[in-house]
């Protein structure tokens, strides 16, 4: 390894430190302003004022503000997020329960979005300018400005209430909860490994309503960059050549032009299932969804400090860590850019 | 003389004589028609004028006082006298919905007017004086942009405390990032020019050329964006709304309209289907009408 080698690899390594630095520096300052009395909530409303104390030091509130910020670093570091107000859980054992409700919803939308999405935008880009093109940009710019937990609800009048052709809130019918036991947390494999297949019947008919509605979204926005990064392909002279040896159509556009944006097509998806995220806070909440967005959002209404930080804490991580891997398959798969 | 030569004087005296606020008017008017020649920007330019005419003269359009209960008439049907029914507590949706674009243009003017200037000074010190300038306010600028605007947002209004003001500074803090970065890379293309160069030998300070001479070449790419930015912010305005962390009803709020609406849904479509048209219709007009203005002001984009 050269040196230069070397020093790229600290200068990347400090860029990530800095960068985590900042978003604790931010949680931590998001968890100082919020209004809610972390003593109070704990202790209640008629303690008296030794035991307020006695919290209020051992939680350190009375200790300036950069030897919190210290405290707090450290109990990051050691893993430690601190109990939910809430649920009197370790806060992390709280989003470890959560979390796989929310990743099968965001898996099944991811499944949605790229299904449609890359080849909706291949078709786009091929058919420019042509009825094709205009309809699927229509759609794509209808999926980025609708409000999607309108979208939900309109979908719940219709699919549910209306034609009663899905189920509606929650991951299964009620009747159903308690019948298979948990095993992974995800509702589809649980049943699976149950073989209950009435249940995992049932799982699917909730899921596939909240899941499409979010595909829809994610969808847009992968045709939408699908579209233009095959136009940029289309436009080369490569491709040209490629016509005038004679190689037909489809050949050229899957095994040239294809080939070329697989790498920019991954980035794309993985930061497209990162902003499930974002529609799974609005999208659990018109469904009754026990997810990670709902957990945030009940979170924050009654103002459970831990728990807030470190969700927040959470969602940069994984924005961070995604935005790193789509770094690191732009220099593994694109030569110009090492 | 070359033509080009005597329109451009043409120009340069007729702003002498009219001044600038007339030829400002002039070239707004100029954009519009521009606008308006293509017919999906003109249905954005439409929709926006539309909204604005709303909010002014919402006491004029509104049937009925979109805070008056009538608990004899709760949950009724769109009829002729209810255009879009009316809610649980018997209010009229439409006027509701009427006096609810206020609500839409105040978080789109405060946001607008607190996110351009700040995104554009940001961007433009830091891409003009460039070293750890750059560096510290890129890298405060890679937090705020890696999050999600609407978990953002949301952990600002949990740490402000739910409410409209605090609404309408969560969604400015969460947008001007974007902004300063465009702005930090356009100044990046104009920072080694020569009038640049030119302006600074004459001893221009780094304020004056940045205000004066990188700020205006800024300006249309930036305009273009905050247009866009708009219909995310009108998304994430009515998220926080029906999350309950928005404006809090009875404010007739469109997030917040739906957010009581879904609890009537299932039987009462028309609690949450008009209140969420509207939002699409906002954010749809704001997306078209930035992509207008991008092929109008900014043709290199393109």
């Amino acid at each position: 390894m050269s040196h230069d080698r070397i020093f790229a690899t600290a200068r990347q390594a400090g860029t990530i430190m800095v960068t985590l630095l900042g978003l604790l520096i931010l949680t931590f300052c998001i968890g100082r302003l919020m209004p809610v009395d972390p003593v109070r909530a704990i202790v209640g409303e008629e303690a008296d004022r030794a035991t307020y104390e006695l919290v209020a030091e051992r939680l350190g509130v009375n200790l300036p503000l950069h030897t919190q910020f210290i405290r707090y670093v450290g109990d990051v570091v050691r893993g430690d997020f601190g109990v939910s107000i809430r649920t009197g859980q370790p806060v992390i054992s709280d989003i470890a329960h959560v979390m796989p409700a929310t990743i099968e919803l965001a898996t099944f939308a991811i499944l949605c979005g790229a299904g449609f999405g890359i080849p909706l935008g291949i078709f786009a880009a091929i058919n420019r300018n042509r009825p094709a093109d205009h309809i699927i940009r229509f759609l794509t710019l209808i999926g980025h400005s609708m409000p999607i937990f309108w979208t939900g609800m309109i979908g719940l009048i219709i699919f549910y209430a209306m034609l009663g052709l899905v189920g509606g809130g929650g991951r299964i019918s009620d009747y159903y909860i308690g019948l298979v036991p948990e095993t992974t947390g995800f509702m589809l494999i649980d049943a699976a490994i149950a073989g209950d297949w009435e249940v995992f019947g049932d799982a699917l008919n909730h899921l596939i309503l909240p899941a499409s509605i979010l595909g829809y979204s994610s969808m847009a926005y992968i045709t939408r960059m699908t579209r233009s990064f095959m136009l940029d392909q289309l436009g080369q002279e490569y491709v040209t050549t490629a016509r005038v040896k004679g190689l037909s159509k489809g050949r050229t556009i899957w095994h040239h032009a294809f080939a070329n944006i697989r790498v920019q097509l991954v980035t794309i998806v993985a930061l497209a299932y990162g902003s499930l995220l974002e529609g799974a806070v609005l999208i659990e909440t018109v469904f009754s969804w026990p997810g990670f967005g709902q957990y945030i959002t009940n979170n924050m209404l009654i103002g459970d400090m831990n728990a807030v930080m470190t969700c927040v804490l959470l969602v940069g991580v994984i924005f961070i860590a995604l935005n790193l891997l789509s770094d690191a398959l732009y220099k593994i798969f694109d030569p110009r850019t090492r | 003389m070359a033509p080009g030569h005597l329109e451009m004087s043409n120009l340069v005296l007729t702003e002498r004589r009219n001044g600038p606020v007339v030829m400002a008017a002039r070239r707004f008017a100029a954009v519009i028609g521009e606008l308006l020649a293509n017919p999906t920007a003109a249905f954005g330019v439409i929709v926006v004028a539309i909204l604005l005419l709303t909010a002014l003269l919402a006491p004029v359009l509104a049937s009925h006082d979109p805070n008056v209960v009538d608990l004899g008439n709760a949950l009724g049907r769109p009829s002729s006298l209810h255009w879009f029914g009316t809610d649980e507590l018997g209010r009229d949706v439409y006027s509701r919905l009427v006096y609810g674009s206020r609500i839409s243009l105040t978080f789109i003017f405060i946001v607008s007017i607190i996110v351009g200037p700040v995104g554009l000074l940001v961007g433009t010190t830091a891409g003009y004086f460039g070293g750890w300038c750059d560096t510290v306010m890129m890298r405060i600028t890679d937090i705020f942009l890696s999050f999600p605007s609407l978990i953002l947002a949301l952990a600002f209004v949990a740490a402000l405390g739910a409410g409209l003001e605090n609404a309408i500074i969560a969604i400015a803090l969460t947008a001007w990032p974007p902004i300063a970065r465009l702005a930090r890379a356009e100044t990046l293309t104009f920072r080694g020019a020569d009038y640049i160069a030119a302006s600074r030998m004459q001893g221009a300070s780094p304020l004056r050329i940045i205000v004066k001479s990188i700020m205006p070449m800024c300006l249309p790419s930036v305009l273009v964006r905050i247009t866009l930015s708009m219909a995310t912010v009108i998304l994430t305005a009515a998220g926080l709304g029906f999350l309950g962390l928005g404006a809090q009803p009875p404010l007739p709020e469109w997030g917040a309209m739906m957010a009581t609406g879904r609890r009537y849904m299932l039987d009462n479509w028309w609690l949450v289907a008009f209140p969420g048209g509207a939002i699409l219709l906002v954010s749809l007009a704001f997306n078209l009408l930035g992509d207008g203005l991008r092929d109008v002001l900014d043709p290199k984009q393109k």
